[in-house]
């Protein structure tokens, strides 16, 4: 990331490389669905591009596109985030692996298995008892389900939205702005983060307009079935984008893929899409 | 004919995951489901309760298209684990279907 971390340490960042993955393989996704009509078809396709994923973490050339530039700067706020919040934590550079929550969500047990003590072995190697997690997904894996495979596995892990609400960091730019709130239905339904990120915005000065389905009752960005299902996707993205936007045009999401989904669905509607780092980095970065 | 398939009625018996016998078929998670899934959980769980596995197989599609959202879970007055449920027969047919295993 460029940000001069520690490597390794009791406390690291885990981004687990869903905000690098994600703009990715959502476009390996749209290319698989021009290029293979059925289904299964494609989930074979992905099952095995998950699998290079899995052995080899992240090797697959990125994109270099303006869209992974932006995706990168999000990890750099949420960085700039929890050092205001004089929070110390290093960073695994190159030898952090993915923690394979898609692999999971398809069923395959038993490569996520393999994969689940591999990660932890590595986070053993160098120390770790505690990551500070950046997105729904990773958190969930981290928190919840490693401890479900591997009986010994006593990480404690947070998101950087409950990190900063911890250490009650103050606001020094009001940000003055209103904003349509989207929830994570991982950070929402599975990790019961849905007070964190409203906190946190409200502080800051921004009214929160709550869209009729929030916090516990949020409705999915279709995110999930745009691998193989992508027109199925992109109705539902539609659909959510629109409850969105009858509540205002600024929404603000906390979850890579929730931000690719309903962006691609905003288009034509008058309506910003942005990243919750983007907000809280404005009125509380340094 | 739908076959009865006992490795399958075993498989599930045996699980101590898959809760779908706690479902009483009210059709709430239905009503909510963002992709509508007609057949899941409530006529799914039928077929799973009954071992037959031609019917769950006949499903797939559906039982891949879960969002794994949860929002039916909220409304469901059984509590029933119903993304789990759907991950867990994900599992059996990538295993018995596709032989998507590491060994
Ligand atoms: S809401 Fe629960 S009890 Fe009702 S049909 Fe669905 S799974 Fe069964
Ligand atoms: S978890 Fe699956 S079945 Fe339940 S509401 Fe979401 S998409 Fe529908």
């Amino acid at each position: 990331m460029g940000l001069d971390l520690p490597k390794g340490g009791e406390t690291v960042l885990y981004t687990g490389h869903m905000y690098q993955m994600i703009p990715t393989l959502m476009s390996v996704a749209k290319m698989t669905s021009m290029l293979e009509d059925h289904w299964l078809g494609k989930s074979l396709f992905i099952g095995r591009t998950l699998n290079k994923f899995i052995n080899l973490s992240w090797f697959i050339p990125r994109f270099h596109s303006k869209e992974q530039k932006r995706y990168d700067e999000y990890l750099r706020n949420i960085v700039r985030l929890l050092r205001a919040a004089d929070v110390g934590f290093g960073y695994l550079y190159e030898e952090e692996l993915y923690t394979g929550a898609l692999v999971r969500d398809l069923g395959v047990d038993d490569v996520f298995e393999g994969h689940a003590r591999k990660v932890y072995e590595r986070l053993e190697k160098h120390g770790v008892k505690r990551v500070i997690t950046v997105d729904p997904h990773t958190t969930d894996m981290l928190r919840n389900i490693y401890q479900q495979v591997i009986p010994e596995y006593s990480i404690e892990a947070k998101s950087y939205l409950e990190v900063l609400r911890e250490r009650g960091l103050e606001p020094k730019t009001d940000l003055d702005s209103p904003v349509v709130i989207h929830d994570s239905c991982v950070y929402a339904r599975y990790l019961d983060v849905v007070d964190e990120p409203r906190h946190l915005l409200k502080k800051a000065g921004a009214t929160i307009h709550e869209p009729e389905y929030s916090g516990k009752m949020t409705y999915c960005c279709g995110g999930p079935a745009e691998s193989l299902f992508p027109s199925k996707a992109h109705e539902i993205a539609g659909k959510r984008m629109g409850q969105l936007v009858d509540m205002g045009h600024d929404v603000v999401t906390m979850c890579p893929i929730c931000l690719f989904n309903l962006e691609s669905a905003a288009e034509g509607k008058g309506a910003a899409v942005e990243d919750i780092s983007e907000y809280l980095v404005k009125a509380y970065g340094i | 004919m739908a076959r009865v398939n006992s490795e399958f009625i075993d498989e599930i018996r045996q699980s101590e995951t898959f809760d779908a016998a706690a479902c009483m078929h009210c059709g709430q998670c239905t009503a909510i489901c963002p992709m509508g899934l007609d057949l899941l959980p409530r006529q799914l769980f039928l077929y799973v309760g009954a071992g037959l596995e031609d019917k769950v197989l006949e499903n797939r599609e559906t039982i891949f298209s879960c969002l794994l959202c949860r929002l039916c879970e909220e409304n469901c007055p059984r509590d029933v684990s119903i993304a789990e449920d759907v991950r867990f027969l994900r599992n059996y047919i990538n295993r018995k279907v596709y032989k998507l295993a590491r060994n």
